[in-house]
């Protein structure tokens, strides 16, 4: 089966470990994390994981269940790139003497749409927020010109097109009403 | 009222008492020690099993699982104990065992200092458990214990390790029990969904040449009756997994026997010639299925099971059935029609004749020759009215007791089936004989299995365990060994054995023995070892180069076994 990118998004509870036990179920089918991002949700005390991987749908599909199925992970989801909302950030750390010696630099960060954080005698540091193809475009013409000193590159961050984190607000509601918590 | 203050080892025996513990087989340890002392001011509350070896803990609380339907429960102390248990964990993971390990760990303070037998427990674990978690305080500890049972005995079973800190265990605290039954995170059983159970009843009714495929689902939800009922009122021909082999009687007119490597002809076959497969509580194995491409390509497929993660995993189903099989499987037989389905049935009785012929006769009522496992076993089997709790190990002497033995009881058979752990008979044996006290229990094994745990002869002498062991001694590592002969020119690399006296080991341990190697003694020797109070050994020389037939060839077709070699 023909691969393509996917992104997974996975709800799960603030415990210590569970990162492992998300990332192991890629590594015993020696599957390659793309990028990953962990943070907090829009819930109080449960995380997101945004991960994404090249793969085929029926091996994502079985790995998403088998996700889903540990126990201190709420709910997991795959996802093709039309289906959601996606950025990266990227930081470049640029040569100062280098970029003064050659214009084609400070034009192609003004062209880039990417913002200087600082800039000093020795390095400018640009940030750049968008897709991936753009933000590696970048990257090349900067490689291009030999002035890049440090890159750096987050994961992807991606939210889906439903309304609201869409987890089951039964169940939440359940542990809510067992816990005396007003919801 | 004031709340009591008690330390967290005494926290831990009154959580595990709420969880209606009786029994405990441990090994105590460093980390662990305020456990075991615990445990001595318990001593009504749960019997406690000493054991020779940590694996053996963890095989006798799933044997103590298997046979009772409850919980099992070990105790071990940190690094080598706790590794000791891993055989036992991915076991119970792999064949869906509800049990609790419990082990000691370093302090809180000391962790990832490499202190003495520190090992990262639940990072190791992880993978090969249902949950695993560290108890780092001593509050911590009734919510812990609690979530544990809870997780392992519901849905789909599973074995749940706790590591607990030897702090969390001296630290104390006013004690609040508590209850979980609720985790917002896991579903362990799913609503059954009407249009899937009108649409599965549907197709069963139209189809004509239906097979259902039992596993261990139906004993895990004991749903025997319901099992029964949804097969005798489609008129559907079952063939049942190896852990599913004392779901339905044996003698059940609708039992056409055992599926996969080594099963019976009719439903491998027969498979391949269906046009509904119904599958229940099984998981497609591939020692069931043989290769997945020409699986009952023709056939329709149901699949029944609690655990949604096993849908179209190895098998795509066309109406999957997702519950709990004792709820969904009546929701279903509701709505079947009585149907006939003669001409389909007699197909398995052809099948059945020609196993009989070339397979079955001469491996159980042979005419001379040494003696045959499959003779041993069946005699063995009939010699308890057919009601015995069969153990086996793994290997030959698995197949061949697995075969010939026949079952009237539910919760019947202990044996490993997904990992094919070597050395888990004596000690299933030692927890079944807890678990199911009024049962017999006859484990057989081979010479490499036996020697796998033989320590826990130790266990069964001082506990005066009444296990009926039966060692099938043919002095090979004989399953490798068949498949050395079949696939690798007969050169038996690694399988010739050289074994120990077993009427001496026997001896030492006080444990009652005899030796046969002659056909006439057999059934006097099984009378004997029956008859006799208590554990007893039956050490039986059976034919050298024997190879357990039918065989499903690795790679090839679940409809293309090998009969003779």
């Amino acid at each position: 089966m023909e691969k393509e990118l996917f992104t997974l998004i996975v709800y799960s509870e603030n415990i210590a470990g569970l990162l492992n036990q998300v990332t192991a179920e890629f590594t015993r089918r020696q599957m390659n994390i793309e990028t990953l991002n962990v943070s907090s949700s829009s819930i109080k005390d449960v995380h997101r994981y945004t991960i994404t991987l090249w793969s085929d749908e029926e091996t994502i599909k079985k790995v998403v269940k088998r996700l889903e199925k540990k126990i201190d992970v709420v709910k997991a989801d795959y996802y093709t790139d039309n289906e959601i909302f996606m950025q990266e950030v990227a930081l470049y750390k640029i040569s100062t003497t280098k970029m003064l010696a050659n214009r084609q630099v400070s034009k192609i960060i003004r062209h880039s749409g990417a913002r200087v954080l600082e800039m000093n005698s020795s390095y400018v540091l640009v940030e750049k927020t968008g897709k991936t193809e753009d933000i590696t475009a970048l990257y090349k013409e900067f490689v291009v010109e030999q002035c890049l000193l440090q890159y750096v590159k987050s994961g992807r961050v991606a939210i889906t097109r439903d309304y609201n984190e869409d987890l089951s607000e039964q169940l939440f509601d359940e542990d809510a009403k067992r816990k005396g918590i007003k919801r | 009222m004031e709340k009591e203050i008690i330390r967290g080892a005494e926290a831990l025996m009154r959580s595990l008492k709420n969880e209606q513990v009786d029994t405990i087989f441990g090994y105590p340890g460093g980390s662990i020690m305020p456990v075991f002392d615990a445990l001595y001011d318990h001593k009504e509350d749960f019997k406690q099993i000493l054991v020779r070896h940590e694996q053996g803990a963890v095989h006798a609380a799933q044997g103590y699982a298997r046979s009772s339907g409850k919980t099992g429960v070990c105790i071990v102390t940190s690094g080598p104990g706790a590794t000791n248990t891993l055989t036992g964990i991915a076991d119970a993971m792999l064949d869906s065992t509800p049990i609790v390990v419990i082990a000691g760990q370093v302090m809180s303070s000391v962790l990832g200092t490499d202190f003495f037998q520190e090992v990262d427990l639940v990072g190791v674990t992880q993978p090969i458990s249902k949950w695993s978690y560290q108890i780092r305080s001593v509050e911590d500890i009734p919510w812990a214990i609690s979530r544990a049972f809870y997780i392992a005995r519901t849905g789909r079973p599973g074995p749940v390790v706790l590591d607990f800190t030897k702090n969390a265990q001296t630290a104390q605290a006013a004690y609040e029990p508590a209850i979980v039954d609720f985790v917002r995170s896991y579903v362990p059983y799913h609503k059954p969904d009407e249009k899937a159970i009108a649409e599965a009843a549907e197709l069963i009714n139209r189809s004509i040449r239906p097979l259902v495929l039992v596993g261990q689902g139906v004993e895990l939800g004991n749903a025997h009756e319901e099992l029964k009922a949804f097969i005798e009122k489609g008129n559907l021909p079952t063939g049942r997994t190896l852990l599913g082999l004392s779901a339905l009687p044996s003698d059940h007119p609708l039992n056409m026997g055992m599926l996969g490597m080594h099963g019976n002809l009719g439903p491998n076959v027969n498979t391949n010639n269906c046009d509904v497969l119904i599958a229940i509580g099984m998981r497609f194995s591939d020692r069931v299925t043989g290769i997945l491409s020409t699986y009952a390509k023709q056939a329709r497929v149901i699949h029944f099971d609690i655990d949604p993660s096993e849908i179209d995993k190895n098998v795509h189903a066309d109406i999957p059935v997702i519950g709990d099989c004792k709820e969904t499987l009546p929701l279903v037989t509701a709505l079947l029609e009585n149907c006939d389905r003669k001409e389909w049935l007699d197909t398995f009785t052809e099948y059945d004749a020609i196993e009989e012929e070339k397979v079955i006769r001469p491996s159980i009522t042979p005419e001379e020759g040494p003696i045959r496992m499959g003779e041993v076993a069946r005699k063995v089997s009939e010699a308890t009215g057919n009601s015995a709790i069969l153990v086996t190990d793994v290997g030959q002497n698995q197949m061949m007791s697995c075969r010939y033995f026949k079952f009237t009881k539910p919760h019947s058979l202990l044996t490993s089936g997904g990992l094919g752990t070597m050395g888990y008979g004596l000690p299933a044996a030692i927890g079944a004989t807890f678990g199911a006290p009024d049962r017999t229990v006859c484990m057989f094994c081979g010479d490499g299995g036996f020697q796998m745990n033989i320590q826990e002869l130790g266990t069964i002498m001082e506990q005066k365990r009444p296990v009926k062991i039966i060692i099938l001694n043919n002095n090979y590592l004989g399953n490798v060994r068949q498949w050395q002969e079949m696939f690798f020119d007969r050169r038996y690399s690694w399988t010739p054995m050289v074994n120990p006296d077993y009427m001496k080991i026997a001896e030492a341990y006080g444990i009652p023995a005899r030796h046969v190697e002659k056909r006439e003694e057999l059934d006097e020797a099984i009378k004997e070892m029956l008859d006799t109070e208590g554990a007893f050994i039956l050490h039986v020389a059976v034919m050298e180069e024997e190879n357990i037939l039918p065989m499903a060839a690795p790679g090839s077709s679940v409809d293309e076994l090998i009969l003779e070699i």
